[in-house]
């Protein structure tokens, strides 16, 4: 009958889990990336078109002061090609207490300029999934939904604006509340990717969303392939508990030894 | 160790005679994993070793980030993305640390009511269930301070709520929160320690784990049954027992093994899915997230403190028999606090003569109920404080002090228990038949 | 029927070792991530290789940058400088002022090659006259303290904390350091910059 209880256990923390960001749901698209599931991998070309789309648009006014340059070259650039891209970047130095050239040991410069917020962990402060009927469960194949609630928002903007309290407010159907004070960034064909990949407004926001993800949690792959080993590991080990516990305890339970 | 009669450790060469005189340790150790057990433990006896695992998962893991983590304000949260970005393995021992709290709390909800259904809080157990429930406290403690440590939306205003639960006590109640806070709001001085007491906790945790072990192996394990191991000699006791080496540790690991597969899945494929995406924003004193929620193990309790408004006639009949002296707020306080005391009192508020709740027809009811009722209080606790979640939480409430205050108490005298087997051995042969008679019936139901 | 126990047994125990073995490296696979967290972590590690932008440093200058957490000298010398550098060798030649014959230098193959002023000096840039570079560690053989440059009785560097006397070409010449001053990695990036580690 603990059965019961155990079940009823999973799916109460389902309900807590979900409910967490129960009400004001706006609509977040369900994009598809290549880093979902248990299996999902990055899809490096992507996450080199979304540093393209953040550095020439999004770092105008949002910083990434938690990732460090040199993770670039994770996404497959060269040591001298992340030394150059540093250099577009001045940072403060308390060494010097003088702002100098930026470099791969750096990280990306804090951007409080707009008062935008910082995007290093936007795709993990934001949740975009909490089904099926509110377990987040769904989350195991889909991720959290935070890079979906980035691309949805890039790509929610149903060009209405209204001014409130002095502030231009711009619908977006993606925005809890439905109005946001950051005007539309990208209308699509903002950028030029050299692989010819499409910049049209879906592909860009998705691009750039993609990127987000990965300067969120950079280290996704390893943590999926550390799970797979732990589970794996686990898995042969109930087995060989399950055959010793039986065989131990056959002569109490007074069965014959298979 | 006093107890069920059984063989005990003899030194035997020079070096483990010389050992003994002086220590008898590994006599102690000894005793404490050959301890007889009951050979009719089913699995819901599994939790108390997971538990054990817990607290060392989290002990080790929590010394780890302990390396890489700063205490300070401005500093905390990054200190967390350095450990998530820069050190080696860190993003994996920070996941398993985090998730490693709702483990310990899944099992711990699992091993209390474990404990509820089969009566295992009634004498001669009652000190066990009384260091089990302070144990529980300092673990609720504990988990919340160390949700303050990553210095995010949430663990600032979760800080901030919950500390001020303190100042709803009339008339010391904001000096207490000053003291607790160590300034008029949550910052700096809070944030150390915070760090500290979730450090020292845990060392607490593990001394009242030794009391704990040390209590129940002095009474012996309760049972499905309920019924007591036979003590008058040792080939009697020996009819209801097994030693728990290798018996129990190798079945407790299988469980281990298990469940430790489940909550690697979980680490691994979705290890954000019971936390809040507030908390991966930077704690901000001037802006307030939309909806603060506690973490999921609190959130029965949460829902109980939330239950009792000013509209509730309880409350106001407090307000006034007191004078004014025990207001809303407060009341919410000793409802939530009286939550866990009442069932702290369950040894003495239950008055029934049966322990076991599998011979408790009318029993079995309430306790289900009650289990019902707490997964209704942890989702309430996650909903809006609005209708009709308020009326439902103060019902779902209600209850929960009425299985320990009234239910409890009733039922002994009312009910009438069905006929419970004579010993251990006697259930354990009802379910594995002592011929081979049960040949064809391999799948016979174990004792769950 | 013993035949069939004995099989029984060898099962038996192949079942438990099997058990036992998935047990242990599971548990050593559980230990490896705790003991390599304290290895130095990715963002320390990227520091033990620093480019370093010696196009400010002009003849008779020196800079002096943090690696690994301690201080290298990079010195530019003069001609004059070089010239001198030359005759200390030849008097170090000579056997005056010897107390390490080691070059000391982390660049060359051969650890045991000796410490003239070419082995100690980093090979120039194309265009720039020869051994007009020194690179080298910022921290005294004797107690770990940093040798002030420009001083002592050989022009070099002077340890100020017991009296260590380092020739031009860092050469412990007098006093109590046993060793001359450690070469570390480093090499020319380009003709401005400088790769330490």
């Amino acid at each position: 009958m603990f059965k019961k209880l155990t079940l009823a256990a999973l799916v109460a923390f389902g309900l807590a889990g979900g409910a967490h960001a129960a009400g004001g749901e706006a609509h977040v698209e369900d994009f598809k990336f290549s880093f979902e599931g248990p299996f999902g991998t990055w899809d490096q070309n992507q996450l080199q078109r979304g540093l393209k789309v953040y550095t020439e648009i999004c770092s105008a006014c949002h910083g990434l002061q938690y990732v460090p340059l040199r993770d670039l070259e994770k996404l497959g650039y060269s040591e001298e090609q992340v030394i150059a891209y540093a250099a577009n970047f001045e940072v403060f130095d308390p060494e010097l207490d003088d702002f100098r050239t930026a470099k791969p040991t750096d990280h990306f410069p804090a951007n409080t300029a707009a008062g935008a917020p910082d995007l290093s962990l936007m795709a993990k402060a934001r949740a975009g999934f909490h089904g099926p009927y509110g377990l987040g469960i769904n989350q195991m194949f889909k991720g959290m939904g935070g890079a979906e609630y980035i691309a949805s928002l890039l790509t929610g903007y149903t060009g209405e604006e209204k001014t409130e309290a002095g502030a231009t407010l711009y619908e977006n159907h993606a925005f809890p509340g439905g109005w946001i004070s950051m005007a539309p960034p990208l209308y699509g064909e903002d950028t030029e990717f050299d692989d010819g990949h499409s910049n049209s407004l879906h592909h860009i926001s998705a691009d750039v969303a993609a990127f987000l993800m990965w300067t969120a949690e950079p280290k996704m792959m390893q943590r999926q392939q550390a799970g797979f080993v732990g589970v794996f590991f686990l898995v042969v080990l109930s087995v060989l508990l399950y055959l010793v516990n039986k065989r131990l305890w056959a002569p109490i339970k007074r069965k014959p030894t298979a | 160790m006093a107890g069920i009669p059984h063989d005990h450790y003899e030194p035997k060469t020079g070096g483990e005679k010389w050992l003994h005189s002086r220590l008898p340790i590994v006599g102690l150790l000894y005793d404490t994993i050959m301890i007889p057990t009951p050979k009719n433990l089913n699995w819901m006896w599994v939790w108390g070793i997971i538990l054990t695992f817990c607290l060392v998962l989290q002990i080790a893991t929590g010394v780890v980030l302990v390396m890489h983590y700063t205490p300070h304000v401005d500093l905390a949260f990054a200190s967390i993305e350095h450990i998530m970005r820069n050190v080696n393995g860190g993003h994996f021992i920070r996941y398993l640390h985090m998730n490693g709290a709702s483990l310990f709390f899944v099992a711990v909800y699992a091993h209390i009511f474990r404990g509820l259904y089969y009566g295992s809080y009634k004498a001669p157990r009652e000190v066990t269930w009384i260091i089990g429930m302070l144990i529980y406290l300092c673990m609720m403690g504990t988990a919340f301070m160390g949700y303050v440590l990553p210095w995010g939306q949430m663990s600032f205003w979760g800080a901030t709520v919950i500390t001020g639960l303190f100042g709803a006590i009339p008339f010391i109640g904001e000096p207490i929160q000053t003291w607790l806070l160590g300034g008029p709001a949550v910052d700096n001085a809070t944030l150390n320690r915070f760090f500290s007491l979730h450090y020292l906790l845990p060392m607490v945790i593990a001394a009242l784990v030794a009391l704990h072990i040390w209590a129940f192996h002095t009474t012996g394990n309760n049972n499905p049954t309920g019924v007591e191991v036979r003590r008058g000699s040792k080939a009697e006791a020996e009819k209801d027992t097994v030693p728990f080496w290798p018996y129990y540790v190798i079945k407790d690991l299988l469980a281990l093994a298990v469940i430790l597969a489940i909550f690697f899945a979980i680490v691994g494929f979705m290890p954000n899915y019971l936390g809040h995406p507030d908390n991966y924003i930077e704690a901000n004193p001037l802006a307030t997230p939309a909806h603060i929620v506690p973490e999921w193990y609190f959130l029965p309790f949460y829902a109980i403190l939330r239950a009792f408004t000013s509209d509730v006639w309880l409350v106001q009949l407090a307000s006034f028999v007191t004078g004014g002296i025990i207001d809303a707020k407060f009341f919410g306080v000793l409802a939530m606090f009286g939550a866990i005391i009442v069932m702290a009192l369950a040894p003495w508020l239950d008055t029934s003569s049966v322990r076991s709740g599998r011979y408790r027809p009318m029993f079995k009811w309430w306790f289900w109920l009650l289990v019902i009722d707490f997964f209704a209080l942890m989702w309430l606790g996650a909903m809006p404080a609005e209708e009709p979640y308020a009326s439902f939480s103060l019902i779902a409430s209600a209850y929960w002090f009425a299985y320990f205050l009234v239910i409890l108490p009733l039922l002994g005298v009312i009910e009438k228990p069905l006929a419970q087997p004579d010993t251990i051995e006697a259930d354990f042969d009802a379910h594995y038949p002592p011929k081979d008679e049960a040949k064809g019936a391999g799948a016979a139901t174990p004792a769950e | 029927m013993s035949h069939a126990e004995d099989h029984e047994g060898t099962r038996r125990d192949f079942l438990y070792y099997a058990a036992a073995g998935a047990g242990v490296v599971t548990t050593g696979a559980a230990v490896w991530p705790m003991v390599n967290q304290m290895n130095p972590s990715a963002d320390v590690r990227a520091l033990s290789t620093i480019r370093v932008d010696v196009s400010g440093v002009a003849p008779g200058t020196q800079l002096t940058v943090k690696w690994l957490g301690k201080p290298v000298f990079i010195r530019h010398r003069t001609e004059d400088e070089i010239a001198e550098a030359q005759q200390q060798e030849e008097a170090f030649a000579a056997g005056q002022n010897v107390v390490d014959t080691n070059a000391r230098n982390a660049n060359l193959a051969d650890s045991a090659a000796p410490a003239t002023d070419a082995n100690r000096t980093l090979p120039s840039p194309e265009g720039q006259p020869a051994q007009a570079w020194l690179v080298q560690m910022g921290v005294c053989t004797h107690l770990g303290c940093v040798p002030l440059g420009n001083a002592g009785d050989f022009g070099g560097w002077f340890c100020p904390c017991h009296g260590s006397h380092y020739d031009l070409a860092g050469r412990i010449r007098k006093g109590p350091a046993p060793e001359n001053l450690p070469v570390p990695p480093a090499e020319w990036v380009d003709d401005s910059t400088i790769l330490l580690g």
